[in-house]
């Protein structure tokens, strides 16, 4: 069994041509995540770059409404670039800077991780470039303009469904082509070994601050924590530091699209099956045959056929439960938040707002419930108004 | 051990690549009978796959035209056995790790072995994960083929030792897809699997010309094409057995040169 396992989950299913460069991303951080220069020039740009630690917000408005648990919100949307993705995206694109690479290539879905990953790109003087959905730079055009501004190449992948898995295959593909100088950056924690590891490290200060800083406020844990997810990332972020904790429930969110019973939803858990693709056994959206289920989510983020491996094991295992959200749950959500608390979210984020909704009221006032806003909903203003009726274009 | 070794006895082999069930599995079958009556001295049949990372565009595309032709891997399957009742040279598939676990990777073999099929490429399965399928393609007799690229270097010698059927030597970096020049020293790389297994060592990704070809099998035992096959299928459609069958001839004849 090779290594990066969780449970029987993760792995190294790539092609050959590609071994030697992941396991030289492997030896990098072996190599720098223990090296104190590193580390000190992370939580350096962490905290001054992107402004960390994010607020853990008491969302008291939400919860007279709810009438039930207390709800904190996590506000990664208040990081530079507005979402969670720069906290991966830092360390990544420094630990490329320090294997010497001069260019680094991301896929991006919604397009949070390309506008990430351009910035820190922009940040450090390297190379950039972006592989996006042509379906999701429709979607999301601000966000294409935004990676150009910040001088990387966008490239519109019209292989496929057109959307991020496709968007993941081309990125594979480009590294194949050329990987002595570059790194691909992913933006999950999917992928082969190292990635998912990796991710989850640079994301794990999500959960660290909230217990912090939940202590700090209430002198005790969360009794449960919400997060989104498509890959993964901001949930397995969320999740990790409360793992050991048992008395913490850990939920993710998936996207439900127009509802699990269709045909068009991304709810990976809820309706995929075991299988081995993007380098990773895990769960995958597929058909009897082992074909890619083309996926569906108004969230182009969350928009994703499979799941991170450690969520597979967490799911397995049962220590995480794993709830999927509507299109129009979510953007049922949207709209409260930004009208109850004066926060636009992501619409992946209100995935894990939707899910909050229902659960808040079910549960004793003395409850504590955190949900990870993991961005800032600017980026679907226009989306949201064209799923209303209100026919507007960024 | 399989058949795949009479491939390669006493001659430089041709191996042509087809995407199975493009345009359809009737013209993939004709096809496999007229490249066999060509020359070709091993076939390498593609199930199709949604997401075939390893692949450029043309092979891309030929994957994404079957798919929505219909075929599955049972209807291919099917045709494969039929084929087989004509075609007598080894056969083997190329194909992902997904189809074939999630077909059941048991129940897979048992039906390669029922068409009589040799063995089995699968791009994303690296040295590292073969123990997925090596047990069970060994308790079938089906080789599993293993890949070197140009990257692999001293991790040349560890995979080759234990290769079955051939050794696959991918000539480029990237993507398969026609390319006008070979840089990697392919030579070098053919040399390394020698010095540790007596294993015939084929070249493939990027071949397209006849030139090519006879070089390649020149510091090889053979020469792998596909794209420029491929080509030619979604050019000529269901017309394209003529046209195939000339191409491998020719390239049949290059490589034993």
């Amino acid at each position: 069994m090779s290594k990066g396992r969780f449970g029987e989950y993760g792995g190294q299913y790539i092609p050959e041509t590609l071994m030697p460069a992941v396991q030289e991303v492997e030896e990098a951080y072996n190599k720098y995540s223990k090296d104190p220069e590193f580390i000190a020039e992370l939580d350096d740009l962490l905290k001054n770059y992107a402004g960390r630690p994010s607020l853990l917000y008491e969302a008291k408005k939400m919860t007279e409404d709810l009438g039930g648990a207390k709800i904190y919100l996590k506000r990664e949307d208040l990081n530079h670039t507005g979402a969670h993705k720069i906290n991966n995206v830092l360390g990544q694109v420094l630990l490329a800077k320090k294997m010497g690479k001069t260019r680094v290539i991301a896929e991006t879905g919604a397009g949070q991780h390309g506008v990430a990953t351009a910035t820190a790109a922009a940040l450090m003087g390297l190379e950039c470039e972006i592989f996006m959905g042509k379906e999701d730079t429709d979607r999301q055009a601000l966000n294409v303009f935004r990676m150009e501004l910040l001088g990387a190449k966008v490239h519109a992948v019209t292989s496929g469904t057109m959307t991020l898995k496709d968007a993941v295959n081309e990125t594979m593909r480009e590294w194949s082509k050329r990987m002595d100088d570059t790194l691909y950056v992913l933006g999950s924690v999917m992928g082969p070994h190292p990635f998912p590891t990796i991710v989850r490290d640079f994301q794990k200060i999500i959960g660290e601050e909230i217990k912090e800083q939940l202590i700090e406020k209430e002198g005790r844990l969360p009794d449960a924590v919400i997060a989104c997810v498509g890959g993964g990332s901001n949930a397995i972020g969320t999740f990790y530091e409360f793992i050991p904790d048992k008395e913490v429930v850990l939920i993710g969110c998936e996207a439900a699209g127009l509802g699990i019973d269709t045909p068009k939803h991304a709810a990976t858990i809820a309706k995929g099956s075991t299988g081995i693709f993007h380098g990773m056994k895990s769960l995958f959206c597929q058909d009897e045959y082992g074909q890619i289920a083309p996926v569906y989510s108004i969230s182009a983020g969350l928009d994703y056929p499979g799941i991170g491996p450690e969520h597979a094991m967490l799911a397995k295992e049962g220590r995480a439960q794993y709830v999927s959200i509507t299109d129009e749950e979510a953007v049922n959500a949207f709209e409260y938040l930004s009208r109850t608390e004066g926060i636009i979210p992501a619409i992946e984020s209100s995935h894990a707002v939707a899910y909050a909704m229902k659960l808040a009221p079910t549960m004793d006032k003395d409850k504590i419930i955190v949900i990870t806003i993991s961005g800032r909903g600017d980026k679907d203003v226009a989306a949201i108004a064209r799923y209303r009726g209100v026919d507007i274009y960024e | 051990m399989s058949n795949i070794y009479k491939a390669f006895e006493n001659k430089k082999a041709f191996i042509p690549f087809v995407t199975g069930g493009d345009p359809d599995l009737e013209t993939t079958k004709n096809l496999l009978i007229a490249m066999e009556k060509a020359g070709a001295d091993l076939i390498e049949i593609g199930i199709p796959f949604s997401d075939p990372i390893a692949e450029g565009p043309v092979i891309q595309e030929a994957s994404q035209r079957a798919l929505a032709a219909g075929c599955t891997t049972d209807k291919l399957f099917d045709m494969v056995k039929e084929a087989r009742q004509r075609v007598k040279i080894p056969m083997v598939f190329m194909t992902y790790i997904n189809p074939v676990y999630t077909y059941g990777k048991e129940r897979f073999m048992k039906r390669c072995v029922e068409c009589g099929i040799d063995g089995i490429i699968v791009p994303d399965l690296p040295y590292e994960e073969k123990e997925e399928l090596s047990g069970v393609c060994e308790s079938y007799g089906i080789d599993l083929i293993s890949l070197i690229a140009p990257t692999s270097h001293e991790r040349i010698r560890m995979i080759a030792k234990e290769a079955k059927g051939f050794v696959y030597c991918v000539s480029s970096l990237g993507v398969t897809g026609v390319r006008s020049e070979i840089k990697t020293d392919v030579a070098k790389m053919v040399e390394m699997v020698k010095e540790v297994n007596d294993i015939p060592a084929a070249i493939g990704f990027g071949i397209s010309t006849p030139e090519q070809a006879k070089k390649m099998a020149s510091v090889s035992d053979g020469a792998i094409v596909g794209s420029a096959i491929v080509k030619i299928v979604a050019k000529y459609g269901k017309e394209c057995i003529p046209e195939v069958e000339k191409y491998v001839k020719e390239m049949k004849a290059a490589v034993e040169i």
